[in-house]
């Protein structure tokens, strides 16, 4: 035998890792951690065991029991149900012997006892986990020839969402979803035995911003979603996978389409991100791409009228203007679209020598917290206290609400908010308390002279979360706050959640306003006549900047408004040359979330009529001004792109941009925060707080029939003290009025406001709250009185 | 339909404070609910809900798992004829017959002065007195058409009011337990000792 063969137990020693252990599945020796649950580890090898009621991302019940093995005993092989058992070093586990088999094919028999079978006119069928099961896994035939289970089929449990109450196994998924990830037990098992059923209450619907995930999860065809029902058969999808704008969280999602329409978005499981869920906001919007109301077509205006014109006439007219405005171009907007719109549009507005051009429209924080250092989802719930200054995440990113509102409830992360009111994370908080507009700063100071908060603080990684919570005050109090945090913490990172989809990467590549040239001071520029040609790439200032006044004065004082938009908004209305966008879902891209993660976007129908992308107006504008930047395809942006920004091209050209994404953050130098004065309130008036709820009038929500009566309305909401010094009781009309305006909303208690504050929801169907909000306001005061 | 009085709010509390956990309160408050209206409300249920801090869905769920809960009005007495294996046996299908002739009613029915409704139940477990029958869950045994007759005249008449309280009274003497010995106020992980009150004495 030869002696100079290293035999593999002379390796040297690696330091044993004290969580490991070693099970042998099906004879397979594999390796495992403890605790993790067998059927986790069969499928991190391959070996598929059969289950319904098993989800990764939820705790494990066992209330199916089709995921039965056999594990080797002291008394010999027990049958054990695999997702509630933990492994255990050297376990010897097997999921295909006789036994397993009777009962994998016992459990689906009894399954399939009151189980329909009416796959052919079921929407789950061809994707159905208990088809397939049944088929892989079944005895193949019944024994069962009693009649079966009837219900009325299907009852809508909310305006989304459907249940057909025979075909649901009662796996517990919707439920558990609902009480666990989301945190809206709205539904329920009720009843027992034979007649147990998924419920509601009555007449109280499964009103959650979550709901759509309890259609994608269930494992038979029991949930279904109102958009999709009847649209599609499985077999017939195509799909891509792709990454959500809705908001700037960039859910991973795939896009599903059918005869060049699409049909369907379903979460994707993103570490990083998502973990497979959705909102329904993000998912269900994909109606507004089919909506008839689309632009199809260029329009430019002749004799006070908008008219179809051709694209090269419709250009033409734009090039003329910016050519003629010489210096005086304004571009608003910008996240709406792809990184590579954004760049293209950047690099006109620098050929054209620009210095106006803002992605946000004075809606989020100034671009500078960008450059603070940056903290990712995944480290603000990894960290030991996250710090909110930031609006209700529930209403305007939900899923990042998932991901805190897990790490609170079951890893430990401690939540210090700082809001106007209740919101949707305030149950978890570890401190939650109430600050009155403009006191931000104040009240993180007093937060940090409580010696318990302080040690809070000191004892872990803190991530300060931090957005604009309000509409109606100045945002440099959100900074100004950051900064006193950031003081007494200097080791804190700061997750910005700016809202739209894909804002971080506009400011990033070339649409940030440069020294203090933002949406509000180019609006104003442009009311006094020093706009020549004012560009509105997806952006909508008439029904987006707070401050209505602004923009009216803005729009209607530029000299040349160009809208380049998806829908005839009510900007594009006022526009000179309006130019069909191509929507979400008619475009390949990448898109930069709230972390900086880079990921890609995709094209799966034809854009409608002659629509474009953004990056291809830009691209035949700069060829027309004669500065032509050389790009004929996507690939040719992209590599421009990485010359001028060569993280996000490392990034772009990485493969895991189609998968995880890849975070690119650039640090930027921050000009000190300095908040402005606030006057102290008058004991009549109420500080205003003009806040976003998920659904509103948004054209992405508007333009979507299932969403587009879910928006609750205009009101006023008021603690219930304060509504009976108003004297006015709940849904009664009340004046709102101060220096600048007045109007009538319907007045609402809610014990979830504190005294002295007034909310208004922002953007929603009634009156107008921004004809009261001003821009150069600190705060807003108004005056609620009965009528 | 009501919400619970300002009475039962209190004794709400009083049940609340029980637990080491709100929600184990859900059982008892739904007993107290039916007591309070003969029947579970859906106000009821809501408002158990914001007692206990669960979801009003999470309440029904609760409540609709149990027999004895109901959800719509049913007679000041309610009548159970068992109809398992013992008392069938013994007759129970005839007595049923004559139930429903007597009443004028069918099984899961209330007569229309609102005093009566019927019910076939499982098992009551007096198998040696079959058939029996229970009448706000207080028994009657070896129950013959005769017998039934004589206890339906009986609360027709009012006869049986001192014996058997109106549906959802589960006892006319309601149990307290002082402050003091509250055992709700500690989760019983935290408990590590005796609690004072048992004074040395062995805990069983």
């Amino acid at each position: 035998m030869s002696t100079t063969e290293t035999d593999a137990g002379e390796m040297p020693e690696v330091p044993a890792d004290p969580n490991a252990v070693s099970i042998s599945i099906n004879g397979r020796t594999v390796q495992a951690r403890k605790g993790e649950l067998i059927i986790a580890a069969a499928d991190r090898e391959g070996e598929y065991i059969p289950r319904f009621c098993y989800h990764p991302r939820m705790s494990p019940v066992g209330m199916c029991r089709q995921c039965m093995v056999e594990v080797e005993g002291p008394r010999g092989p027990m049958m054990v149900v695999s997702c509630m058992t933990p492994v255990a070093d050297g376990q010897v586990v097997r999921t295909e012997t006789e036994q397993v088999k009777r009962a994998q094919e016992g459990m689906i028999e009894l399954l399939l006892a009151n189980h329909p079978l009416d796959c052919p006119v079921c929407d789950k069928g061809g994707e159905c986990p208990l088809q397939d099961q049944a088929f892989s896994h079944g005895p193949g035939e019944s024994r069962f020839v009693e009649e079966k289970r009837h219900y009325e089929k299907p009852i809508p449990i909310s305006d989304l969402v459907f249940l057909d109450r025979e075909r649901c196994i009662l796996c517990d998924r919707c439920t558990r979803f609902a009480r666990e990830v989301a945190g809206d037990p709205l539904i329920s098992f009720t009843q027992r035995g034979n007649n147990t059923q998924v419920m509601t209450f009555p007449d109280e619907p499964f009103a959650s911003y979550f709901s759509g995930n309890t259609v994608q999860i269930c494992p038979v065809g029991a949930l279904t979603a109102q958009p999709y029902r009847f649209k599609a058969r499985p077999w017939d999808l195509e799909q891509r996978e792709s990454t959500c704008t809705t908001c700037s969280v960039g859910c991973r999602t795939v896009v599903q389409s059918s005869r060049d329409e699409l049909v369907r978005y379903q979460g994707v499981d993103s570490d990083p991100v998502n973990w497979g869920w959705m909102c329904d906001r993000g998912r269900f919007n994909f109606q507004s791409v089919n909506s008839e109301d689309r632009l199809d077509t260029p329009l430019v205006r002749q004799s006070g009228q908008l008219a179809a014109t051709s694209w090269s006439a419709a250009l033409d007219a734009v090039a003329r203007e910016m050519r003629s405005a010489g210096g005086a171009v304004a571009v608003l907007g910008g996240a709406r679209g792809t990184n590579e719109d954004a760049f293209m549009w950047g690099l006109l507005a620098d050929a054209v020598g620009s210095n106006m051009r803002d992605a946000q429209l004075d809606d989020g924080l100034p671009a500078a917290v960008l450059g603070l250092p940056q903290a990712t989802i995944d480290s603000a719930c990894s960290a030991g206290t996250v710090v909110l200054l930031a609006p209700d995440l529930k209403e305007e990113l939900p899923v990042l609400h998932i991901r805190l509102r897990d790490a609170a409830t079951k890893r430990g992360l401690r939540i210090i908010e700082v809001s106007s009111h209740d919101t949707g994370l305030t149950a978890h908080a570890w401190r939650s308390v109430r600050c009155e507009p403009g006191a931000q700063a104040d009240t993180v100071r007093a937060l940090l002279a409580d010696p318990a908060v302080s040690s809070q603080l000191a004892s872990g990684d803190v991530v300060v979360v931090a957005g604009r919570a309000n509409l109606a005050e100045s945002a440099e109090h959100t900074v100004a706050a950051i900064d006193a945090l950031l003081a007494a913490v200097p080791a804190a990172t700061v997750l910005p959640v700016l809202r739209r989809g894909n804002v971080r990467g506009a400011l990033g590549l070339g649409l940030a306003p440069s020294a203090g040239n933002d949406a509000a001071a180019i609006l104003e520029s442009a009311a006094n006549g020093r706009v020549g040609c004012l560009v509105l790439l997806g952006a909508d200032p008439l029904s987006d900047v707070a401050d209505a006044d602004l923009a009216r004065r803005g729009i209607a004082g530029a000299r040349f408004v160009v809208a380049i938009d998806t829908f005839m908004t009510q900007s594009a209305t006022h526009a000179d040359v309006v130019l069909p966008a191509a929507a979400y879902g008619e475009k390949d891209g990448t898109t930069t979330n709230l972390e900086g993660r880079v990921s890609n976007v995709v094209q799966k129908i034809t854009p409608r009529g002659t629509s474009r992308a953004d990056w291809m107006v830009a691209a035949e504008l700069l060829h027309m001004l004669g500065k032509d930047a050389g790009v004929a395809t996507l690939a040719d942006v992209q590599k421009l792109m990485a010359t001028r920004y060569p993280a996000f091209g490392a990034a772009v050209s990485s493969a895991e941009v189609r998968r995880n994404g890849v975070v690119v953050t650039a640090p930027a130098a921050r000009p000190a925060a300095s908040a402005p004065a606030v006057a102290p309130r008058s004991s009549y008036d109420f500080r205003l707080v003009v806040s976003r709820k998920l659904y509103d009038k948004a054209l992405g929500t508007a333009k979507s029939p299932s969403m587009a009566n879910l928006a609750p309305g205009a009101a006023v909401i008021v603690n219930p003290l304060d509504a009976e010094r108003v004297g006015a009781r709940d849904g009664a009309g009340v004046r709102v009025s101060n220096a600048h305006s007045s109007l009538v909303l319907p007045l609402v208690a809610s014990a979830s406001v504190p005294r002295g504050t007034a909310i208004v929801p922002f953007n929603q169907p009634g009156a107008d709250i921004r004809e009261l909000v001003r821009r150069g306001d600190s705060v807003t005061d108004v005056r609620i009185e009965s009528i | 339909m009501a919400r619970l009085t300002e009475e039962n709010v209190r004794l709400a509390q009083e049940i609340i404070s029980r637990y080491p956990k709100a929600r184990s309160a859900t059982i008892p408050l739904l007993h107290l609910a039916q007591e309070q209206d003969g029947y579970v409300t859906d106000d009821a249920m809501a408002h158990i809900a914001e007692l206990v801090g669960a979801s009003p869905a999470e309440v029904y769920g609760t409540a609709s798992f149990y027999e004895m809960f109901k959800f719509h009005p049913v007679g000041r007495y309610v009548i159970n004829i068992c109809g398992t294996m013992s008392c069938a046996l013994m007759g129970a299908e005839d007595l049923m017959h004559h139930a429903e002739e007597k009443l004028g009613v069918r099984m899961g029915g209330t007569t229309d002065d609102g005093l009566i409704t019927l019910e076939r139940a499982e098992c009551q477990a007096a198998c040696t007195e079959a058939p029996c029958l229970q009448t706000n869950y207080r028994y009657s045994f070896r129950v013959t058409p005769e017998s039934f007759d004589a206890l339906v005249d009986d609360l027709r008449a009012g006869r049986l009011a001192d014996e058997i309280p109106p549906h959802g009274v589960v006892a006319r003497v309601r149990q307290h337990i002082p402050a003091d010995r509250g055992a709700g106020v500690h989760a019983p992980e935290d408990v590590k000792s005796a609690p004072a009150w048992l004074d040395g004495k062995a805990a069983l």
